[in-house]
């Protein structure tokens, strides 16, 4: 298990659960990232902060701060 | 039984869906150019609305703007939803909806799709992006997704004009059908808490409402419904979601995990996916585009193009308008009986006119530059790369684009706030985008690079001096954001949530229609405000007009043989008339900043709009000019001629150091009225109209200022 904020570039995983319940979590949950969804970091921004991300098939731009709440197993 | 509804009425349909699935592309291909033109060019922030008709039936069409969800969080996501909802009060509930849908994202799409079924209106489903699709991979079966959606489903390329006739046909022959009967089945306990909901919402009632309303923990919609009164107050609301809770249901996660169970289940049997995911061409761009080095490198090249294509690309078609003004006021001037009507046309409404009229090449290369990075997806790439700068000034990612798009107009700027959520990030970047340079101020900086800081220069240097000062608005903008954010308005920034898009080849025809609406937008400007201001100033200028000696000064200067006396006697006329008078009065306050009392009245003049500067020095220092110079002449020599106090032979009036702080000047005020009153209705009170006009003023004349006694220093 590993928080989507530690995986590198081109480095996968299925998402586990996401942490916490709040309005950010219904607001990732409604863009896609249920359970067993595959997940890919695509890309750093120039500050490292946000992640680009490759879920059900479009990109995604989230913060670490949230990454890290998303609990992936790496594939 | 199919009622017949008779020709008159008139279809009303809504096209819904997420951003970035050419929805905007689909409008504009079902109506053509029959669109009202939106008050301000850019996104669609507010309800766009065109006209079409299909076997003599007419069908009005409402473009909304793009959501991912009805769960409303930002005032743009609530307009989406009170529309659906029929509880928008000037936009009665529409007949029909198209859902455009985007095949290469199918899931997240019908997230959105089955959350409006629910509002009870007739749907039809629009396939987009078939093609990109299928280049991933992904097939899919339309007539199998239709059976097991229960709606219409027509695909659609509304760039080639595919299957627009299907989509109309469909459109009408579903008119009154029954809405989609497939509908998403929550837990029984919720749908029994729904059905109690129902009945208490009386007229209004939908499935979608009650739904939301039981959903939403923070209340949200249920807030501002009940402060619009446009629903009654649901008593037990919090006492029926206690109950959900104690049943084990998780109100956060439960719409998502229940509405995308749905879809997984019925779109299993139509679409097929490649085992392995297709590297798109978007995932091998983005590779160098968002990189940490590369992407930056590559950001900073474009702005740097933008601003040399708006200097260079534009010089030709400035040449022609000029010269078709010069042609314009010499044909009237000999038109008309010599006079005071004849100095009211040409030197007034002609000059003034036409100086601003004379920006529009620039403009349009502006609006047509941020159109394609818009179009093509590069501008949420821009928004990816700053995100992490932005939090150092307290907001988000989001409101770079607000601001990168006030470069071309404020007011288009601080309208497409309303994708932030966050209500103090929202009004932190409402406050400060006027800050950035707008194509207004690059006219002022153009006139006067062109007169003073290009000729003899190296060929970047004047795409370099705009940089700087475009620069200073981008620099400064942040750091007043950053004041705002520590003082008046603290709080906790939210989550930056933001889909990249899939690059394209950008549409000729949607950054044609984003260009004719800001060319329409700023055409008008110039015909109404700016000619009002024109006429106004011309007049304070050519009263009082008595001559001393008997007579008046035009008669006087008419009858005069001596070129140089004849000069004499018009700055005579001028520095006694209504506005010489209240420009000499000022001048101990401008002097400071390297102006005299011309340019300092200029300045003053311009409160409605910053481009009503150059009609006015172009008539203040076009008035002065012999007749027969005029003609040929142009503002930027007469700008360089001028001198002070008007004395041949004195010293110039415009150096380096005053061309610099009038520029900076400029960059920094908050001349324009059109931004002040839509402060004023974004942020719901004048005061913080007033808090802008304020401090930006304050800022522009300590920042001229401080440019104007440097650059003396140096």
């Amino acid at each position: 298990m590993t928080p989507l904020d530690q995986l590198k570039p081109g480095q996968a995983g299925t998402i586990q659960q996401i942490l916490g319940e709040d309005l950010i979590s219904s607001r990732l949950l409604e863009m896609g990232l249920l359970d067993g969804e595959k997940i890919e970091v695509i890309g750093l921004a120039p500050l490292g902060d946000p992640l680009e991300v490759r879920i059900q098939g479009y990109r995604l731009s989230l913060r670490k701060a949230e990454a890290a709440r998303v609990v992936v197993q790496k594939v | 039984m199919m009622q017949n509804p008779g020709p008159a009425k008139i279809l009303r349909v809504a096209l819904l869906g997420n951003p970035n699935t050419g929805k905007t592309t689909l409008f504009n291909a079902l109506t053509g150019l029959n669109h009202r033109v939106g008050n301000y060019p850019g996104v669609t922030v507010e309800i766009k609305k065109g006209r079409f008709s299909w076997n003599g039936r007419q069908i009005d069409l409402l473009d909304i703007p793009g959501t991912y969800s009805l769960a409303p969080r930002s005032p743009d996501e609530m307009l989406s939803v009170e529309l659906v909802l029929g509880l928008n009060p000037s936009e009665p509930k529409p007949d029909l909806l198209i859902l455009v849908i985007d095949a290469s994202n199918l899931e997240r799409n019908l997230f959105l799709a089955t959350q409006a079924l629910e509002s009870g209106i007739p749907a039809v489903m629009a396939l987009t992006m078939v093609d990109v699709a299928k280049k991933n991979g992904i097939q899919i079966d339309q007539k199998k997704l239709a059976e097991s959606l229960g709606l219409p489903v027509v695909e659609v390329m509304a760039l080639k004009r595919e299957g627009l006739e299907e989509l109309k046909k469909t459109l009408v022959a579903q008119f009154q059908k029954a809405p989609c009967a497939n509908g998403v089945n929550f837990p029984a306990l919720f749908e029994k808490k729904e059905t109690e909901v129902l009945s208490l919402l009386g007229t209004k009632a939908s499935r979608l409402l009650a739904r939301r309303l039981l959903l939403e923990t923070d209340g949200y919609l249920a807030k501002a419904l009940a402060l619009k009164k446009e629903i009654p107050e649901i008593a037990g609301l919090a006492q029926f979601q206690e109950e959900l809770r104690a049943s084990g249901l998780n109100l956060h996660t439960l719409e998502a995990r229940t509405r995308y169970g749905w879809i997984k289940e019925k779109t299993a049997p139509a679409i097929t996916r490649p085992e392995i995911p297709v590297t798109t061409w978007t995932d091998k761009m983005d590779r160098y585009l968002t990189h940490r080095g590369w992407g930056l490198a590559f950001f900073l090249l474009i702005m740097f193009c933008l601003f040399q294509a708006i200097f260079t690309l534009s010089k030709p078609l400035i040449k022609w308008i000029n010269e078709g003004k010069g042609a314009v006021g010499e044909f009237l001037s000999n038109l008309l009986p010599q006079g005071m009507l004849a100095s009211l046309v040409v030197d007034g409404l002609v000059e003034g006119v036409g100086s601003v009229v004379v920006f529009l090449p620039q403009i349009l290369i502006l609006f047509g530059f941020l159109a394609i990075l818009e179009d093509c997806g590069y501008m949420a790439r821009a928004a990816f790369l700053m995100d992490r700068v932005m939090v150092f000034c307290g907001l988000t990612g989001k409101s770079f684009i607000p601001l990168l798009s006030s470069a071309a107009c404020a007011v288009p700027g601080i309208l497409s706030t309303r994708v932030i959520e966050d209500k103090r990030d929202r009004l932190t970047t409402i406050l400060v985008a006027p800050l950035v340079s707008c194509s207004a101020r690059l006219q002022v900086y153009s006139l006067l690079i062109q007169a003073f800081l290009s000729e003899g220069r190296p060929f970047w240097f004047p795409g370099f001096v705009l940089f700087c000062l475009y620069g200073l608005g981008m620099v400064l903008a942040p750091l007043t954001a950053w004041l705002l954010k520590k003082s008046l308005l603290k709080g906790k920034g939210m989550p930056f949530l933001m889909e990249l898009p899939s690059y394209k080849r950008p549409s000729g025809q949607v950054v044609a229609m984003r260009v004719w609406d800001g060319a329409w937008s700023f055409m008008r400007r110039a015909g109404t405000l700016i000619a009002a201001t024109m006429v106004l100033v011309w007049a304070v200028l050519y009263f009082p007009h008595q001559y001393p000696g008997g007579g008046t000064y035009p008669e006087r200067i008419a009858t005069e043989k001596e070129n140089q006396t004849k000069n004499a006697l018009l700055s005579e006329w001028k520095s006694q008339s209504y506005l010489g008078r209240a420009g000499h009065l000022i001048e101990p306050l401008v002097k400071p900043l390297g102006w005299d009392w011309r340019i300092g009245v200029a300045t003053l003049a311009s409160f409605p709009a910053r481009e009503v500067v150059i009609g006015t020095l172009g008539i203040i220092f076009g008035i002065g000019q012999d007749e027969n110079e005029a003609g040929q002449n142009d503002l930027e020599k007469a700008l360089r001629n001028a001198r002070w106090n008007d004395k041949p032979g004195g010293k110039p009036l415009f150096d380096i150091p005053t061309a610099l702080s009038l520029m900076v000047f400029f960059a920094l005020c908050s001349q324009c009225v059109s931004t002040l009153v839509v402060i004023k209705q974004e942020a719901g009170h004048w005061g913080w109209a007033l808090f802008t006009f304020v401090y930006m003023t304050v800022l522009a004349y300590a920042g001229a200022f401080a440019t104007y006694q440097i650059g003396v220093l140096l």
